[in-house]
């Protein structure tokens, strides 16, 4: 290949196919003469009918545990690895200090049903936290019941409900843009609404006369992230916020494009009434390969009473506390307090920073996004849709679509393409409203050095759809596989989603059935 | 300009780099990049904000804050209730800590992100084995989200509303469940117990009809094991309902999976395959059903599935049936759920692996062991009282104390630095002032011992 880079290779084997007969000898208890008899008592004492014969969980050894996850982790691009644009993700540097706080043996080994009197510091953390958040939105009150942005979309979807049950009113419809995360028409209805879209204009930005024509006294409210999934600023937001406004519609800020706005501009001064954030994203913990995240949700003064439990609140008689849970919450959303040690990474990082380095923050990655942008802006066969003097936010989409037309090489393929030098691929076809989609998100904490190695990248990768399309399509060559087959993992015959389907197919492959 | 001037400590780029960007994005001042936000809601006052701290500032600032606690091993803590003490396997922790795996994304490029995929794929296989199930997602977010979706999933199916629970679900997952159900007019019925420890099948089979799902837990809330739980599958599934079981997953190194017992879905809590507690998260929703194709296109959450390169020379993973989720099907999707908990299934897969079928099956021995010496125990005390010592049960158990009510036994226990459990007089009237206490494999005779000499001191003088 023509350069450097090279993924891990192992050959390695699953689990399953290493397991021999006792090779596994690894304990979590210890036994004497009490718990032996007491043992031989128990198990005799337990209804026959119930017990279990053997299964199947392989028994390999502890080195052989530690180098199979060892070599796995060496076939997976990460954050510590590379440059991970995916846009709307905000893949920034994970401080690993914030991984240091969390080693505390007082936070790990708090049982979330301790007396409150006896976890007042995990308390003090998450009230903490949620003073800053809401310096931040501009909301008044945040739950951290929200396990990740989609758990607080929900939370905010039934407080819209709710807010409106509440009047006597069942309205039906949430209203998102059609360039909005697929998490918010997915949100709005689970809690039970019908979702209609809103086009873009020809500026990529809600439609506000369009908007007007949809509202009405049966819309609960409008999901929006702003800057919006095109990386531009929705900047007539005050005239939506009235229009929504003049029927008692909510408007519900999707706090995944935080990153752009952090320190500089709040949700809540815009007039947002709901808003959820990513702490996974904006505040920089680590998504580990899909979670745990943490999506708190936050809400101005008069829908507090609507927020899932749990609420904290301090007073110097009782010390820091849960408020008890309201007739008018929407109720729990999940059992204990949300994924509590993320919120301490999150108030780790929010600690290191201040509220000057939050706001640099997101003027560094907005300026790192553009900066980027007029790299590859300038590379032929890139097209900038919609206005293309106004400024990106923390990230922009282009599309590749005359590349597609010209040699058939599609967005897919470049994204492939760009792994095999060791770049993790934009995010591809979205926001649906783009044609060959690629949404870039670089964030503050990418050197500029990896930055131009990427516009060069990139140049050089559609330059070569042009010489030698083939070499683009047969990509990635070197990363630890080759492009992967889709279409059999998806097909009914052959998908397989466990090693008991495995060897249930590979049966009956063997009886000639298939 | 050759002093920084940016306090952020993970900005990489010094002051010449930023003035090259500026320039070359032909900007003045960083402000031209906000010119389209209506100048009204530029913040222009800086709020009351701590920080900005150095790292080791930092560390002492949430060491100080930390200690405030008071938790495990200063207390001996004996409360479960879904969340349970583990010892957390050094390899474990180093898994969990390998920051390939912790630092990279959802796997939306399979070919680069081989590693997360396969150990996903081998979360979903191991507790497919574990379960006796042979579909597991890779994760939700929580036992009581699972079981919040499992439900939705079963209405879904069945076009019926009504979801029967067993009694002795813990309260937090039943309120998690009514708020997950209620935007699809689901409702929560309750089914009792006889007193020998059987869910009531007359009970049951009158509310059978119109009835989505069944649900019940092993080891329940109080911790004792169902006793007739192989028989509820035939009589749920005659009237076409769905039986979804809770599991506290450690348990099935003894007893019957969730597959051997004919439950369609199984949901539990992973953290208790060794991860720590972390004041209730990150926790690690279990979610599993059998291999049936109406089942499989209806259930949440993502899979991953094992394939080959479009070569065909080798073997790999990749995210599969994609079409039911969020960022494909958007408001038609089974569930809105996108970030899950996947580094905690990976941590669960290690743990697994470590295990094995071996280390699992001591595991519940032990803790039956252990769990049936405390009850005999508290029960040789003439002023406690274990009011279903005749049950079997696993990890907990409920008891009270003659003359005290349980509120005030809990707070006399913790001065002498034992969580003695949780309490349920409010939650189960017919268990007044009663406790559930809780012993885990960090727990032995001695601690039972000592829980002991302490309640002896906690009556009234």
């Amino acid at each position: 290949m023509n350069n450097e880079f090279r993924q891990a290779r192992w050959a390695e084997p699953l689990l399953f196919e290493i397991t021999r007969k006792n090779a596994g000898n690894y304990s979590t208890v210890s036994w004497n003469d009490i718990l032996i008899s007491s043992k031989n008592r128990a198990i005799s004492n337990l209804p026959k009918n119930l017990l279990r014969g053997t299964f199947n969980l392989p028994e390999v050894s502890e080195v052989e545990v530690i180098r199979h996850f060892t070599r796995l982790s060496q076939m997976n691009y990460s954050v510590s690895t590379g440059f991970y644009p995916l846009g709307s993700c905000t893949m920034k540097y994970n401080p690993v200090g914030n991984e240091e706080a969390v080693t505390i043996n007082e936070l790990m080994n708090a049982h979330p049903l301790q007396d409150p009197s006896t976890v007042q510091g995990c308390l003090e953390i998450l009230y903490r936290l949620e003073k800053m958040l809401c310096s931040v939105t501009g909301m008044d009150r945040f739950s951290f019941a929200p396990a990740a942005g989609a758990h607080g979309e929900f939370a905010g979807c039934l407080i819209m409900r709710k807010y409106h049950l509440d009047k006597g009113e069942k309205r039906s419809v949430v209203i998102v843009p059609d360039s909005a995360h697929g998490t918010n028409p997915a949100s709005a209805s689970m809690a039970g609404f019908e979702v209609e879209e809103v086009e873009s204009d020809e500026h990529g930005l809600v439609n506000v006369e369009r908007l007007k024509e949809m509202m009405g006294e049966d819309v609960a409210g409008l999901m929006l992230t702003n800057p919006n999934t095109l990386g531009l600023f929705e900047r007539r937001i005050k005239e939506i916020v009235e229009i929504v406004r003049s029927y008692d519609g909510l408007l519900y800020y999707d706090g995944a494009n935080l990153n752009a706005i952090a320190g500089i501009a709040r949700p809540g001064d815009m007039g947002f009434d709901i808003v959820h954030l990513n702490l996974h994203k904006t505040f920089s913990t680590p998504h580990g390969g899909g979670g745990p995240g943490s999506g708190p949700v936050g809400v101005k003064d008069r829908l507090i009473k609507y927020l899932p439990p749990p609420l904290i609140s301090y007073s110097p008689e009782r010390g820091y506390y849960f408020e008890p849970e309201g007739k008018e919450s929407i109720g729990r959303i999940r059992a204990f307090h949300g994924n509590f040690l993320v919120c301490v990474k999150a108030y780790a990082y929010l600690l290191r920073l201040g509220w000057r380095g939050l706001k640099e923050a997101s003027e560094i990655a907005v300026l790192t996004s553009n900066y980027l942008l007029s790299k590859i802006k300038t590379i032929e066969k890139v097209t900038l849709p919609y206005d293309s003097s106004v400024p990106r936010k923390h990230e922009f989409v282009i599309s590749l679509k005359k590349l597609l037309k010209e040699t058939s090489v599609s967005a897919k393929d470049v994204a492939k393409r760009l792994l095999d030098y060791g770049f993790h691929a934009p995010t591809i076809y979205f926001p649906l409203i783009v044609e060959e989609a690629f949404m870039i998100e670089p964030t503050e904490t990418e050197p500029k050095r990896e930055l131009d190695r990427y516009a060069d990248t990139l140049r050089k990768i559609i330059n070569e759809a042009y010489t030698s399309a083939e070499n683009v399509k047969n990509a990635p060559q070197n990363t630890s596989v080759k492009r992967v087959d889709e279409v059999k993992a998806n097909h009914p015959r052959t998908l397989i989603l466990s090693w008991k389907i495995y060897t249930k197919k590979i049966g009956v492959s063997n009886n000639g059935d298939a | 300009m050759n002093q920084r001037t940016l306090v952020n400590p993970f900005i990489p780029h010094n002051e010449e780099e930023i003035a090259e960007m500026m320039q070359t994005i032909g900007i003045k001042s960083l402000e031209e990049l906000f010119s389209d936000i209506p100048r009204e809601y530029i913040i222009t006052e800086e709020p009351e904000f701590e920080g900005p701290l150095s790292e080791k500032e930092m560390i002492n600032q949430i060491f100080r804050i930390a200690s405030k606690n008071l938790t495990f091993p200063k207390l001996q803590l004996h409360i479960g209730q879904g969340a349970y003490l583990r010892y957390v396997p050094a390899a474990v922790k180093e898994v969990l800590r390998r920051s390939e795996f912790l630092t990279s994304y959802t796997p939306y490029q399979p070919e680069a992100s081989q590693g997360i995929l396969t150990a996903l794929f081998e979360y979903q296989s191991l507790m497919a084995e574990l379960l006796g199930l042979e579909i597991v997602n890779s994760s939700m977010y929580d036992w009581s989200t699972a079981l919040g979706e499992a439900c939705r999933m079963t209405i879904r199916l069945t076009g019926k509303k009504k979801i029967l629970v067993g009694r002795y679900t813990f309260k937090q997952r039943l309120e998690t469940l009514s708020t997950y159900i209620e935007p699809i007019s689901g409702v929560v019925r309750e089914i009792g117990y006889t007193p020998d420890g059987r869910l009531n099948i007359d009970e049951l089979e009158q509310n059978l009809n119109d009835t989505a799902a069944l649900y019940v837990e092993y080891p329940n809330s109080l911790g004792f094991i169902t006793q007739n739980l192989d028989e509820l599958a035939d009589i749920v599934h005659r009237k076409g309902a769905y039986l979804i079981t809770g599991v506290e997953p450690t348990v099935l190194g003894i007893i019957k999976s969730p597959g051997e017992l004919g439950a369609d879905i199984a949901v539990g809590e992973g953290q208790s395959l060794g991860l720590p507690l972390s004041f209730g998260g990150p926790s690690l929703g279990i979610f599993a059903c059998r291999d049936d194709p109406k089942m499989l296109r209806n259930m949440p959450g993502r899979l991953i599935g094992m394939t080959e390169d479009v070569q065909g020379t080798r073997r790999c993973f990749t995210m599969v049936l994609q079409t039911r989720e969020q960022h494909i099907k958007r408001e038609k999707a089974t569930s809105n759920i996108c970030t899950n908990q996947a580094l905690m299934a990976i941590g669960v897969a290690a743990y697994l692996a470590l295990l094995g079928k071996k280390g699992l099956r001591e595991l519940a021995e032990y803790i039956f062991a252990l769990t049936d010496y405390a009850i005999k125990r508290f029960s040789e005390l003439d002023f406690v009282k274990v009011p279903l010592a005749g049950l079997p049960h696993y990890q907990e158990f409920a008891y009270t104390v003659r003359g005290l009510a349980a509120h005030e036994v809990l707070s006399k226990l913790l001065k002498k630095g034992i969580v003695g459990g949780f309490n349920i007089s409010e939650i189960y009237p017919e268990f007044r002032e009663a406790i559930v206490t809780c012993f885990t494999e960090v727990h032995d005779n001695k601690s039972v011992e000592n829980y002991v000499a302490a309640l002896s001191e906690v009556l009234p003088k």
